[in-house]
């Protein structure tokens, strides 16, 4: 069968015989509870023995902004989510067909995304009159008939737990920690899978303390061999390895290979990166991850404030390191004045923005597209920067390869665009060998190579580059900064004229790019159509999962996908005046939509979303259906 | 062998453009002269600054410089040394520049003792922008942008540079050429940040700002030149000197009534930070302008403390090794 919701109530029922292992196509998983449950780690846990096992899989993590928000309410929900799959796929998944509730508040804040038919496991010792008050529920969802729809399991996973600990000298509180170990185990069996990989961990992560280990261990076992004796879990299912490509993968999260790419910069360059940066959500795991790997010539310099930490990097691409700086988009909003700089100088930098849900502090951890416009118009003056955009969590690695690779070469500002989504999201990553990876060429003005003076603004021909000098290069003294140079020279100029073909330089030399961009892809074409997607960004999974679908129904569609946004790419334009419809999903209110008719005068058709979700796929095909009357 | 340099070799060939009499020309000559002494070769300095009429004065300069935005060079500074400490890096600001717009930057250069030379002018009035109240404006004083008179207190900038936990703290004034120039070169020589504050006359907007300090017919009364391990005399006559009271207060009193061995020797490796404030705190007319280097502690520096970590770490860490590191954490592989 295709899911465990096709599955017949049948194989729900209690009974004496043998367990039944059933095989389904694909599998979305959600693990829900407090957030100092230990969800996170759970689902992490899943998510790695998942991929171990060989399986496509893609993730989403979705926790409050509080660390830990009051205990058994709906606000300090934190969830996990699991799409794994026997072939190829592109989103976390967007309905839940099984859900690990630990408590009454988890149950009552992730029901609503549960698929009809779905199974609900749930930590029956929580369920108390006071939790379910703490919950908001005015009676016990297990009795009022509300759950009639799905197929729960209720287990005393506190009790059992405790049962399972019960010669171990350790605290009431540390045994009551390992309640997520127990619904693991359960979930494994239900998903049949090794515990290998999770013990194996378990050893190593809390190799100084024996007794922890011990517990943890206990506990998922006993989860597994609880699923594997009791009555109540009468089935299992199976999801066979996906057929991947021959390599060697690894599971990944966007800001971990993001992190990645930048420590790959620094090797592929030979030249030292400067990361500055300032703590901000969800971001900061770049900070920390970078930290962590100095030896492979990464300066961390963790800043005062958003500003100090783009100023730094700027300050360290002056002297002749590649400069970067990661943050979400009220840190973006401060560093402005500073990018401004970084366009007016002419020098290399990558501004990371991980979006989020705003305006303002707005949703620190949720997805969204909308911070668009800001890093394309953000700033005063015409201030043209390159916008890069990721499209999944591996994207992020080649993009911020990418992002320092513009920027070098055309000594200019490049800003890459991550968000909430992929940052915590993961997907399987088929590794590259660093020899298939393009080289980072930096080249410094070593001399005045016989010209009679040095000229600061002296632009390469091909790409409108201004050379590059480290200070302490003798014979190449020079003053920069961010009043309007006169050409060539770079003295101050407030020249009519000069100013407005410097304005014309900048722009064009973010134009120049396009020879090292490459163009758009449309696919889908195995069927004409005269309709397009257009998509940038993380919202490409779902996209592409829409228009599989749609083509399953017979409604054949295109889809092409921006990751290059300024400039875009030399085709765009034919591209999509190739197409009668033009649609352009994305999580704002029409941002990219109101860039490409600005920019090409072809009318497109949005479809906005500003839930601080990503998309659904579900909700993408009944949308794009709507639009073709279909 | 390093070039012997001249001011000239230091004068890059913009036409400066401050007012006529503004105190920033006697500034820039202190450091044009002060820099050939150094035995460095000129590629090595880098001058950055903010925004503001100070803050000109890279492009014055034949040397590297970077006239950035406002308030925010400490922070340039910053990543440019980290990026190569060979450099020997100055930052020019003012006192909006660097205590209003930038007071951050200043705080957190400072407390991580960033390898930097801070070189703060302090005019107390905004300049470039045409004479609004900066945080150095005396209080009640009327201002363009305060005609009834200033309603701020105004703050001392190397209280907040104490305050900061800096390591080395001087002042001088812009009509104190010699005086200026010794104080630029132990900074120089100061393995640390520093901080100065050149008390400067803005012609236009604030003149005669420090006259009751540094008016040639009074000055030798109101202001004292400190020196490390000197006795704090001063005077037109050296007739005065300085000393600790029974309450621990400072306190001026006349040689006719006490003798030298009563003075209080200057100490500007004194840990304690306490007589250092208050001497920076003195004013006129009960004390008078501390003016020479009030601090110079040693403390390892920002740059020193990030190779250090750095050091430790890949000690500790596997060689560098890109490919390893992509293929490390858990990995299967599909045949």
């Amino acid at each position: 069968m295709k899911s465990i919701v096709d599955a017949p109530d049948s194989l729900f029922q209690p009974n004496n015989h043998e367990k039944s292992v059933e095989e389904v196509d694909q599998v979305t998983i959600r693990f829900a509870g407090d957030s100092g449950d230990g969800m996170q780690l759970a689902g992490s846990r899943f998510t790695s023995t998942t991929a171990l096992f060989g399986n496509e899989l893609a993730t989403l993590p979705d926790f409050p902004a509080e660390i830990r928000a009051p205990a058994g309410t709906v606000a300090g929900v934190s969830g996990y989510q699991i799409h794994f799959s026997k072939s190829s796929i592109h989103t976390p998944g967007d309905q839940p067909e099984v859900l690990v509730a630990m408590n009454p508040a988890a149950l009552k804040a992730n029901i609503k995304d549960l698929a009809p038919h779905g199974l609900i496991i749930l930590n029956s010792d929580t369920f108390t009159e006071a939790n379910l008050k703490k919950a908001g529920y005015e009676s016990d969802p297990r009795e009022d008939g509300s759950l009639q729809n799905f197929r729960v399991v209720e287990v005393p996973i506190t009790k059992l737990t405790r049962e399972a600990l019960k010669d171990l000298d350790i605290s009431d509180k540390d045994k009551d920690r390992c309640k997520n170990m127990f619904a693991l185990g359960l979930s494994f069996w239900m998903f049949d899978r090794s515990l290998t990989p999770t013990l194996e961990w378990i050893e190593k992560k809390f190799a100084s303390k024996p007794e922890i280990a011990k517990a943890n261990t206990l506990a998922l076992r006993a989860g597994y061999n609880f699923a594997d004796t009791t009555e109540l879990l009468p089935v299992h299912f199976k999801v066979e390895k996906a057929e991947l490509e021959p390599g060697t993968y690894r599971n990944i999260t966007g800001n971990e290979a993001l992190s990645l790419g930048v420590i790959a910069a620094a090797s592929l360059s030979k030249t030292g990166v400067f990361l500055g940066a300032y703590p901000i959500t969800p971001a900061s795991d770049i900070l920390h991850y970078l930290a962590r790997y100095t030896e492979y010539g990464i300066s961390v310099f963790q800043a005062e404030d958003e500003i100090a930490a783009i100023c730094a990097a700027i300050g360290a691409s002056y002297a002749g390191s590649l400069g970067i700086t990661a943050t979400s988009g009220p840190g973006m909003a401060l560093k402005s004045e500073a990018l401004n700089l970084a366009v007016m100088a002419e020098l290399p930098l990558v501004v990371v923005n991980v979006q989020r849900g705003g305006p303002s502090t707005g949703l620190p951890t949720k997805p969204e597209q909308a911070d668009l416009f800001q890093a394309m118009y953000g700033r005063n003056g015409e201030s043209p920067v390159a916008v890069v955009a990721a499209r999944s969590p591996v994207d992020c690695f080649y993009k911020v390869l990418k992002a320092f690779q513009l920027a070098v070469k055309y000594m200019a500002p490049v800003v890459l665009l991550s968000d909430g989504y992929l940052a915590n999201g993961s997907e399987s990553w088929r590794l590259p060998k660093v020899s298939e990876l393009d080289p980072i060429e930096v080249k410094y003005k070593q001399t005045l190579d016989n010209a009679d003076k040095f000229y600061p603004y002296e632009r390469d021909e091909k790409t409108l580059a201004r050379p590059w000098v480290k200070p302490g290069t003798p014979g190449l003294e020079h003053r920069i900064g961010g009043l309007e140079k006169e050409d060539k020279t770079g003295n101050v100029s407030y020249d009519p004229e000069n100013h407005e073909k410097m304005v014309h330089f900048r722009k064009e030399k973010i134009q120049r790019m396009k020879a090292d961009i490459p163009k758009l892809e449309v696919l889908g074409t195995d069927n004409p159509s005269d309709v397009l997607l257009v998509g940038w960004g993380s919202s490409y999974g779902a996209i592409y999962d829409a228009r599989e679908r749609l083509a399953k129904e017979g409604i054949f569609v295109h889809q092409t996908h921006f990751d290059y946004i300024n400039p875009m790419p030399s085709n765009a334009e034919e591209v999509l005046h190739s197409y009668k419809t033009v649609i352009v999903p994305e999580l704002n209110l029409g941002q990219f939509a109101f860039i490409l008719q600005g920019t090409f005068a072809k009318k497109v058709i949005p479809i906005t979303q500003v839930k601080g979700q990503p998309f659904r796929v579900n909700t993408l095909v009944k949308r794009i259906k709507e639009i073709l009357g279909k | 062998m390093t070039k012997q340099y001249t001011k000239k070799d230091f004068a890059s060939d913009n036409e400066v453009r401050w007012c006529p009499g503004c105190g920033d020309y006697s500034i820039l000559t202190a450091v044009q002269k002060t820099l050939p002494e150094l035995g460095v070769p000129k590629e090595k300095f880098v001058f950055i600054s903010g925004i503001g009429c100070s803050s000109r004065f890279p492009y014055y300069m034949n040397t590297y410089g970077f006239h950035t935005i406002h308030g925010r060079a400490p922070a340039i500074a910053t990543g440019v040394k980290i990026a190569n400490p060979d450099l020997s890096v100055w930052v020019i600001t003012g006192d909006g520049d660097a205590l209003s717009i930038g007071g951050n930057h200043i705080l957190h250069a400072l407390r991580r003792n960033v390898d930097i030379n801070i070189l703060l002018f302090n005019n107390e009035i905004y300049g470039l922008t045409k004479g609004q109240a900066s945080p150095t404006t005396h209080y009640g004083q009327k201002t363009k942008s305060t005609p009834s008179g200033n309603p701020s207190r105004p703050v001392r900038p190397l209280h907040v540079a104490l305050g900061s936990e800096a390591t080395f703290i001087a002042r001088t004034a812009d009509v104190l050429m010699k005086h200026m120039q010794g104080v630029l070169k132990e900074a120089y020589y100061h393995n640390g940040g520093t901080f100065i504050e050149i008390l400067q006359n803005c012609h236009i907007f604030n003149d005669g700002v420090f006259k009751n300090i540094l008016d040639k017919k009074i000055r030798d009364d109101r202001i004292i030149l400190l020196e490390d391990g000197k006795p704090m005399v001063f005077g037109a006559n050296s007739d005065k000197g300085l000393r600790i009271n029974a309450l621990g207060k400072l306190e001026v009193v006349s040689l006719e009534e006490y003798s030298v061995d009563d003075l209080l020797v200057h100490d500007v490796k004194n840990p304690d930070p306490g007589i250092h404030f208050m001497l920076a705190d003195m004013e006129p007319p009960e004390y008078p302008e501390a003016m020479g280097v009030i601090r110079a502690v040693k403390e390892p520096t920002f740059g020193e403390q990030i190779r250090h970590t750095m050091k430790v770490h890949a000690e500790q860490a596997a060689t560098p090794n890109l490919e390893k590191l992509l293929y490390s954490g858990e990995t299967w592989t599909v045949e």
